[in-house]
C-alpha cells in the first residue's frame, strides 16, 4: 500500500515520453525537470487526461490503468491544479468550489466545505466572481475546488509558475497544511526547486521524457550525479530537524540533528517542531582537528568520509562525500585534499558555514 | 374585414416557422458544431463544406432539389406520402424542412466559433471535478458558449424570416399554409398595393433591428472570459 507504481509510453513527432517509476503515495513528490523534459505530459498521464498508447498506473492498490482497464478522469477520484486557476467564469468562488463537492458521492466526501474554506482563508472571497480576484486568492480557490472532491491524489502543473514572491508564499503554508491536515498526497510538476524544497518529500527527476533519478530528497540534494539536473547552488545536503531550544541571550535557536547540535538565528518556531534546512555543498568545510579549540564557525557536525570524488585534470574543485548519519556533500579544493589526505572512512569535521532554514519563504 | 386578416395570417406562419425551424436547429446544430470544434477526423473538411452549402448556393438551387427530394416521388417525399397520405411538398412541415437546411450555416457557424474559443480547458477542468462529458457539456460549455448561442438563434430566426426563394420553390404560395411574409411582400407589390406592402415591409424592418440591438447589447452586458 502507499504505493504509486506508474509506466507510460509516448511516442509523438519530436516527443517521447518513457517512464517508469514507484513512489510514496503519501507525502510531496516532486516531478522536476528542464521544460520540454516530459513533465505536463507525465502529470496529464497521470490524471487520465491523456491516454498514452501504453500506460499503467496502480494506486495504493488499485489499478486505474493497464492493457484493458483505463479508468476515465472524471472516475478517477484526482484533484488537478494548473499554473492558470481555470475557475469557471460564469459561477461565483463558492459555486466553482461546490462544484466537484457535488459531484463526490455523500459518503465519499473527506473533506468539507467549511474546513476548507477556512484553511484557505477564502471565507470572505464566496460570493465574488472569479475575474474580482487576485492571482493568489484565485489559485487558492481552484486548489480549494479540486480538494473538496476529496481526492486520493492532488496533481499540481507549476501551480505557482504565473505568481510573484509575494504571492508564493502566500500560497505555499497552505500546500503544506494540505498534505499534513487533509492527508493528501501531491504530486508536484516544477521546474523551479526553490519553490518546493520545503515541500518535498519524494524527488522524482525528469530529463528528456525520462526518468533520471527518484529518491528520498535527502539524498537526491547530496547525490553528485545530479549536479547538472538540480543544479550547481542546489547540491549539498537536505537535512530534517527538531527545535530544541531557543537560547534569548544569545539570539539564537538550538536544533537538533541526529543528536548533535545546530545553532540557527533566532526562529520563531515553538520547540518540539521540526525544521528543515538546506546546506550548500560550497559552504561544508572539512577539518581533521577537533573543534574544542578556538574557531567562529558555530556549527561543527562530526561525520566520515564516505567517498572521495573523481579528481577532474583541470578542475580545482573535488566532491567529498560525508556521512553524518545522512548524506552531506561538501565541495572543497584539489588543494585542500591532498593537504588533509582524506580517506574513506576518516572521521572528519564538518564546519557549516551558512545554514538555509526552509521555511523562510512562509514569512513566519 | 377580410383584409387584416390575410395580412396576419402570413405574419403568423412566418414567426411560427422560423420558431420551429431555430428550435430544431439548436437541438441539431450543437452536436455539430461541437463535433467540428472538437474532431481531428479528415471528414470535418467535408461535414464543414456541407454545412457552410446553403450560404453559397443560390436559393433556387436548394429549392429545386428539395422540391424533387420531398416530393411525391422523392426519396423523403416519396415514403412518407405512402405512409401518411400527404406529401411534404407544398406543405409546413416541408417548409419547416427546407429552411433547417437552408439556415443550418447561420445556427452551426457561430456555435462551432463559440465551442472553439472556449478550448478544451473547461472540459478537462470540469472531468478532473468528476462531471461526466454531457454533464460538463450543460453545466460549464452551454453557460459559456451563451453569445454565441444568442447569435445562433437571432440569425437562425432572422434568416428563416427573411428567406424568399427556398419557400416559394418548395412551399408554393398557399395562403393559411405556406404563404410567408416575404412572399406576400412580393404578391402586394406585384398587384400595386404598396401600403400593404408597406406596412409589412416596415414591421419587418423594425422588428429585425430591434432585435439586433437587443442581441448586441446583451451581448455586451454578458461577462467577458476570465482564465
Amino acid at each position: 500500500m502507499d504505493l504509486l507504481e506508474a509506466k507510460f509510453k509516448i511516442d509523438y513527432p519530436g516527443f517521447n515520453l518513457d517512464v517508469e517509476m514507484r513512489i510514496p503515495s503519501k507525502g510531496v513528490s516532486v516531478v522536476f525537470g528542464p521544460s520540454g523534459s516530459g513533465k505536463t505530459t507525465l502529470l496529464r498521464c497521470l490524471s487520465g487526461l491523456e491516454k498514452p498508447s501504453l500506460g499503467y498506473l496502480k494506486i495504493d492498490g488499485h489499478v486505474w490503468q493497464d492493457e484493458e482497464s483505463f479508468i476515465p478522469v472524471q472516475d478517477r477520484k484526482i484533484g488537478l491544479v494548473f499554473q492558470e486557476s481555470r475557475l469557471f467564469p460564469h459561477l461565483n468562488i463558492k459555486k466553482n468550489l461546490l462544484y466537484g463537492y457535488q459531484r463526490t458521492f455523500p459518503d465519499e466526501r473527506k473533506l468539507q466545505f467549511d474546513e476548507v474554506a477556512q484553511v484557505l482563508n477564502l471565507e470572505n472571497l464566496l460570493q465574488r466572481r472569479p475575474e474580482k480576484l487576485s492571482g493568489g486568492e484565485r489559485q487558492r480557490v481552484a486548489i480549494g475546488r479540486a480538494l473538496l472532491t476529496s481526492p486520493k491524489l492532488l496533481l499540481m502543473d507549476e501551480p505557482l509558475a504565473s505568481l510573484d514572491m509575494q504571492l508564493k508564499t502566500e500560497i505555499i503554508p497552505f500546500i503544506k497544511k494540505i498534505e499534513k491536515e487533509f492527508n493528501t498526497p501531491i504530486v508536484y510538476v516544477t521546474h523551479s526547486m526553490n519553490e518546493v524544497l520545503q515541500l518535498v518529500d519524494t524527488m522524482v527527476i525528469l530529463k528528456a521524457g525520462k526518468v533520471e533519478n527518484i529518491g528520498p530528497v535527502q539524498e537526491v540534494f547530496s547525490d553528485v550525479r545530479l549536479r547538472e539536473a538540480i543544479g550547481d547552488e542546489q547540491l549539498g545536503a537536505v537535512l530534517e530537524t527538531l527545535v530544541t531550544e531557543h537560547d534569548e541571550s544569545f539570539g539564537l535557536t538550538k536544533l537538533d540533528f541526529m543528536g548533535q547540535v545546530l545553532h540557527v538565528p533566532r526562529q520563531h518556531i515553538p520547540v518540539g517542531h521540526s525544521l528543515r534546512v538546506h546546506i550548500h555543498s560550497k559552504d561544508v568545510i572539512l577539518s581533521t582537528l577537533s573543534p574544542a579549540g578556538a574557531t567562529s564557525v558555530l556549527n561543527v557536525l562530526r561525520a566520515k568520509v564516505k567517498k572521495v570524488g573523481e579528481l577532474k585534470p583541470k578542475g580545482y574543485s573535488v566532491d567529498i562525500e560525508l556521512d553524518a548519519g545522512r548524506p552531506i556533500l561538501a565541495t572543497i579544493t584539489r588543494k585542500s585534499l591532498s593537504k588533509l589526505n582524506l580517506q574513506p572512512g576518516q572521521p572528519i569535521y564538518a564546519h557549516i558555514k551558512a545554514i538555509k532554514m526552509m521555511h523562510e519563504l512562509e514569512g513566519l | 374585414m377580410d383584409i387584416p386578416l390575410m395580412d396576419a395570417e402570413p405574419i403568423w406562419i412566418s414567426l411560427k416557422l422560423a420558431g420551429v425551424t431555430v428550435v430544431i436547429l439548436l437541438v441539431l446544430g450543437t452536436p455539430i458544431a461541437w463535433w467540428l470544434a472538437q474532431t481531428r477526423s479528415h471528414y470535418r473538411v467535408v461535414i464543414e463544406s456541407l454545412v457552410a452549402l446553403p450560404l453559397v448556393l443560390p436559393p433556387t438551387v436548394l429549392g429545386f432539389y428539395l422540391l424533387i427530394i420531398l416530393g411525391p416521388h422523392g426519396w423523403v417525399g416519396g415514403p412518407v406520402k405512402a405512409l401518411t397520405g400527404s406529401t411534404l411538398s407544398f406543405s409546413f412541415l416541408g417548409l419547416v424542412l427546407a429552411s433547417t437546411l437552408y439556415s443550418l450555416p447561420f445556427v452551426v457557424q457561430p456555435l462551432h466559433s463559440a465551442f472553439e474559443s472556449i478550448g478544451k480547458v473547461p472540459m478537462e477542468t470540469a472531468q478532473s471535478l468528476g462531471a461526466s462529458r454531457l454533464d460538463a457539456f450543460f453545466s460549464v460549455i452551454t453557460p459559456l458558449a451563451r453569445r454565441g448561442y444568442l447569435t445562433a438563434i437571432v440569425l437562425g430566426f432572422a434568416h428563416t424570416l427573411g428567406e424568399f426563394g427556398v419557400v416559394l420553390m418548395v412551399g408554393g404560395n398557399i395562403p393559411g399554409k405556406t404563404k410567408v411574409i416575404s412572399i406576400e411582400i412580393y404578391d402586394r407589390v406585384e398587384v400595386l398595393e404598396y401600403t400593404q406592402a408597406h406596412i409589412l415591409s416596415a414591421g419587418l424592418l423594425i422588428f429585425s433591428f430591434l432585435i439586433l440591438v437587443i442581441v448586441y447589447s446583451i451581448n455586451r452586458k454578458l461577462p467577458m472570459q476570465v482564465t
